[in-house]
């Protein structure tokens, strides 16, 4: 009588894993002479990141490698089980999309010990071995965005910047290419401070400013959520200034659809995704590769 | 399942009686057959080792449970313990002193647990949904949202073996594990204080009226699970070189699935440490299985949630036809 319980159960949880298994449709170890690449991602809740394992996946479909994703949801310790995982698992290279750059140094050694080459994607790692960093050129961004507003305001004119959090490298390059590229022009900035990457803040600001500086042409933030906080106080003043966020954020992108942002710049999270897995393919092929390779930018305007 | 039976009638009560063994064994059985890599030394290591942070947690949640209460503050504490004890590892203080303060503050604040519950007359769901809140908030409060690194003192290092470590071939921290469990299970089955936490998960005004202080008991369970948790703190920290401010979130639902897959009733008064530690394997073997067999990460949620709820069906099943 008992039998039959176990049988029921056996067979139920059979199915679980095994039904799970097939979704993916994907082979343990693959063909002889093909690649495995593990690719651990920060989150697959949140779309940038499912675009960048998408262009993965397509990358490493179209070059007949096959890939493994594992989603650390965030949490540094799912992560460091997710590497430990693919590790034993005996796959040829680990893509990692840290949670956090401190926090993935554990999974970087663990991979590094058992000799497994690791290349990070978006986020860099702040120790152990990685061949290949693969990220967004926030240097070009800014520049991209500094050349809109030069071209816009007939190179000359009165810029305010909103700067994201001190000291964060987001803020640092993009504050970098955005000043590279005005330098030189008839283009002044009156104002800069930062609002913290931070909606709120960005409105809060952007008052002040509004208040000290009579004549403003134009208003770079770093993000979009200081822009579109920006835009709260230009709207509430009443004066006409081109506004140009950062990120392509949803509602960004619908501002800029109603001609409310001027511009805005969007990563390529597609090709950060296929970069990686066309790296990975070259390091494991033996040819030498770059220890940063910078994915362009796109500006989105109307 | 004919195999077990050819053991005698001792394999097969033993089964019987402990259903969780018996989904663990289908679950490394299946598994050897799905994957080779599976029973390899190193993923044995490696699964005993990620179930080590989960399964000391479950071990205070158990205690909890057996009282009919819940803690829910445990991924908070794992967070501003692990963040506590990553600055003071970072500042250089002696290694000893670090663990015992960090556990210390787990103790506070399963008392303060304990004393919602007890003296407050808060539901166990209510006040630690509070403190987990609460603590959550601290922690983003004391780390401004970054990360802590342990590193930059001659400490570290060793600091860092607590998670990272081996002796004798196995990690440290399936060790502390394994010690967690058996004080735990010592406690609960040869401690006066461990016949009285069954007591009270039983019959709680029958426990007041035989003259047993029940109040003393709750500060005792939930201080159990807040030393557990700050205890796991520790290892995840030194695990990671650096303490999360979000560690732990959700932590504590691995570790109420842990309790219950091992038989541990809801309702208090039924369970024991020995099929906390099964529930805490088999949910560790799921996670580490469903990696090795490539199952999309948005399918492995609904295969843990099955498997849950098969164990617990079966258990239930079991105990009602008793």
């Amino acid at each position: 009588m008992n039998k039959k319980r176990y049988f029921a159960l056996a067979l139920a949880l059979v199915l679980a894993v095994g039904l799970a298994g097939c979704t993916t449709g994907g082979t343990d170890n693959g063909g002889e002479g093909e690649y495995t690449i593990g690719l651990v991602v920060s989150t697959l809740n949140n779309p940038f990141f499912v675009d960048l394992r998408d262009g993965a996946q397509a990358k490493a479909d179209e070059l007949g490698a096959s890939l493994i994703v594992l989603d650390s949801q965030d949490d540094a310790a799912t992560e460091l089980s997710n590497v430990e995982d693919l590790v034993n698992q005996g796959v040829d290279l680990i893509m990692i999309n840290p949670t956090d750059s401190d926090a993935v140094g554990s999974a970087v050694a663990a991979a590094n010990g058992a000799g497994i080459p690791v290349v990070t994607l978006d986020r860099s790692a702040n120790s152990g071995e990685v061949v290949a960093h693969i990220a967004s050129d926030n240097v070009a961004g800014g520049e991209m965005a500094g050349e809109f507003i030069v071209e816009q305001l007939g190179g000359a004119g009165k810029v305010v910047e909103l700067e994201g959090i001190p000291g964060a490298s987001a803020a640092r390059e993009r504050g970098e290419g955005f000043n590279a590229a005005i330098a030189g022009t008839d283009i002044e900035v009156v104002a800069k401070q930062t609002a913290n990457f931070d909606r709120a803040e960005g409105l809060s600001v952007m008052e002040n400013i509004l208040q000290s500086q009579s004549e403003i042409d134009a208003v770079f933030a770093h993000n979009d959520e200081m822009a579109l906080g920006a835009l709260e106080a230009i709207r509430a003043s009443g004066r006409d200034i081109l506004i140009v966020g950062f990120d392509a954020t949803d509602d960004a992108v619908a501002a800029v659809e109603a001609g409310e942002l001027a511009a805005t710049v969007q990563q390529l999270p597609k090709d950060i995704g296929s970069i990686g897995v066309d790296t990975a393919m070259k390091v494991l092929g033996g040819e030498a590769v770059d220890e940063y390779i910078p994915v362009a930018l796109e500006l989105v305007t109307q | 399942m004919g195999k077990f039976s050819l053991k005698g009638r001792n394999w097969k009560q033993f089964l019987s009686d402990n259903k969780p063994v018996v989904v663990l064994l289908i679950l490394v059985v299946t598994m050897s057959f799905l994957s080779d890599r599976f029973l390899t030394w190193s993923n044995i290591i490696t699964v005993l080792r990620q179930t080590s942070i989960n399964a000391v947690i479950a071990t205070g949640m158990t205690f909890a449970i057996l009282i009919g209460g819940i803690d829910l503050s445990v991924g908070s504490v794992l967070a501003i313990s692990g963040a506590i004890a990553a600055s003071l590892v970072a500042s250089g203080m002696n290694i000893v002193l670090v663990i015992l303060i960090t556990l210390l503050i787990g103790l506070i604040i399963g008392l303060l647990n304990g004393l919602l519950i007890s003296k407050g007359r808060l539901q166990p769901f209510i006040a630690t949904l509070g403190t987990m809140t609460l603590l959550r908030g601290l922690t983003l409060v004391y780390t401004q949202g970054r990360p802590i690194s342990i590193f930059g003192s001659d400490t570290s290092a060793v600091f860092s073996k607590i998670g990272t470590g081996y002796f004798l071939g196995i990690p440290i921290p399936v060790y502390i594990m394994l010690v967690v469990f058996f004080i735990s299970w010592y406690t609960l089955n040869h401690l006066k204080i461990g016949r009285y936490t069954y007591a009270l998960g039983s019959n709680e005004e029958a426990t007041m009226y035989s003259g047993i202080k029940t109040d003393s008991i709750k500060l005792f369970v939930y201080a159990v699970a807040g030393v557990l948790a700050a205890l796991a703190g520790i290892i995840v920290t030194a695990r990671l070189g650096s303490a999360q401010p979000t560690a732990g979130s959700g932590y504590e639902l691995d570790a109420i699935a842990a309790v219950v897959i091992g038989g541990t009733s809801m309702a208090g008064g039924i369970g024991t440490i020995f099929g906390t530690a099964i529930g805490a394997m088999i949910i560790g073997i799921l996670n580490n299985a469903l990696n090795m067999l490539q199952v999309s990460s948005y399918y492995q949620d609904v295969a843990k949630g099955v498997v849950i709820l098969i164990a617990v069906l079966l258990d239930r099943k079991q105990r009602k036809s008793r």
